[in-house]
């Protein structure tokens, strides 16, 4: 029964190892599909590469659906995953921050570390803006701890939010999966772009 | 899944990425109870480097405190191994596809220059953002989707609105 590190299946030293290995998954699979390119990763905002919503919405749906079945199997107890609980404040505030990042910058903190590993010095240039970035926070912590911790909500989940069942949820969320892919494949023939 | 050496510039089925990318998460969960992250990495580095110059200062501010509180050993943290791996990933990815090149890459309308000026700075909000947020697209947006979570959700509107609210005034760097 799953997760395998809460029921001590495997041991916390076996969990960092496979986090390591999940890790090399990861890194794979996102520069396999272009994630090593902040020309690729902005052209989500203007149209002419729309790898961002594709990949991103295909693994969230894959993954949720997963879970929903790994759990009706029994072969998961989803009580016991780690979920980040919700501060609104910011969550708002620091997703809007993380936008105006995301296309100055052209990265994301996975993707920059992704890039930097095939040699793209704008990436490594973005990792030095994070380091800086999150240590303005830390030693600024005072100025914004009460809006850091302002309207905590616990752990909401989408469908509690909306009234409906998991399972009703998850159908919901492959239908707008679905109808991003098609604003995805029709906005790449509306704005195409040469090779990059 | 074979692997032959692909054309540089050629990219795997952007579904298919989706998927082998959901069955990784999967696996996180499954395997070690989270979803993945980046951020976070980043942050138990910092406060290892501050702890090593100044353990008083750790001690004292709450930001560095409060993390030490729960995390005794930062560098020994799950984040951390996954992002070596990452890195580990993303060379190997790259190199069976010919893309491991040192470079600068940026339009051809703008300088390098240019383009790390903007790097470093968008770099720079994104590490405050992803601490305010709590996780950065992989914690916050990615892992939350996949359980559900409405913070999850709204971080990662939050993120891509923003994105498309600013795309008009930064056109010039990538289009």
């Amino acid at each position: 029964m799953g997760p395998l590190a809460a029921y001590d299946i495997i041991s916390p030293d076996t969990n960092l190892l496979m986090a390591f290995l999940i890790g090399i998954g990861f890194g794979f699979v996102l520069e396999s599909a272009g994630f090593s390119s902040s020309r690729k990763l902005a052209g989500v905002f203007y149209g002419y590469d729309t790898v961002v919503l594709k990949v991103f919405f295909t693994a969230g749906i894959t993954a949720m659906l997963g879970l929903l079945f790994f759990s009706l199997f029994g072969w998961i107890d989803l009580s016991l995953i780690y979920i980040n609980p919700t501060f609104l404040t910011s969550a708002i505030t620091g997703g809007v921050i993380m936008g105006a990042g995301f296309i100055l910058g052209g990265f994301c903190p996975g993707t920059s570390f992704c890039a930097a590993s095939i040699g793209k010095i704008d990436a490594m240039v973005f990792i030095g803006g994070l380091i800086i970035g999150i240590f303005v926070f830390a030693e600024g912590y005072p100025l914004w701890e009460d809006l850091y911790k302002a309207k905590f909500m616990g752990i909401p989940k989408i469908s509690e939010a909306l009234g409906l069942k998991d399972g009703l949820m998850a159908l919901i969320l492959v239908l707008v999966a679905l109808a991003m892919f098609w604003v995805g494949e029709w906005a790449e023939k509306k704005f195409p772009r040469e090779e990059y | 899944m074979t692997t032959k050496k692909l054309n540089p510039g050629s990219y795997m089925n952007p579904y298919l990425s989706g998927v082998l990318l959901g069955l990784v998460l999967l696996t996180a969960f499954y395997v070690s109870g989270r979803g993945l992250g980046a951020s976070g990495a980043i942050k138990s580095t910092i406060v290892t480097a501050v702890d090593a110059v100044s353990p008083s200062h750790v001690e004292n501010a709450d930001f560095y405190a409060e993390y030490m509180e729960s995390h005794p050993k930062p560098m020994k943290s799950w984040l951390v191994f996954e992002m070596l791996g990452v890195l580990v990933g993303g060379f190997i990815s790259g190199a069976l596809s010919g893309r491991l090149k040192l470079k600068i890459e940026h339009s051809p309308k703008i300088t390098s220059r240019r383009r790390l000026i903007f790097a470093l700075a968008g770099g720079i909000l994104f590490g405050f953002g992803s601490q305010l947020g709590r996780g950065c697209t992989s914690g916050s947006a990615l892992s939350g989707m996949a359980v559900l979570s409405l913070g999850g959700i709204i971080t990662m509107a939050g993120i891509f609105g923003t994105g498309y609210a600013l795309a008009y005034f930064v056109r010039k760097n990538w289009i």
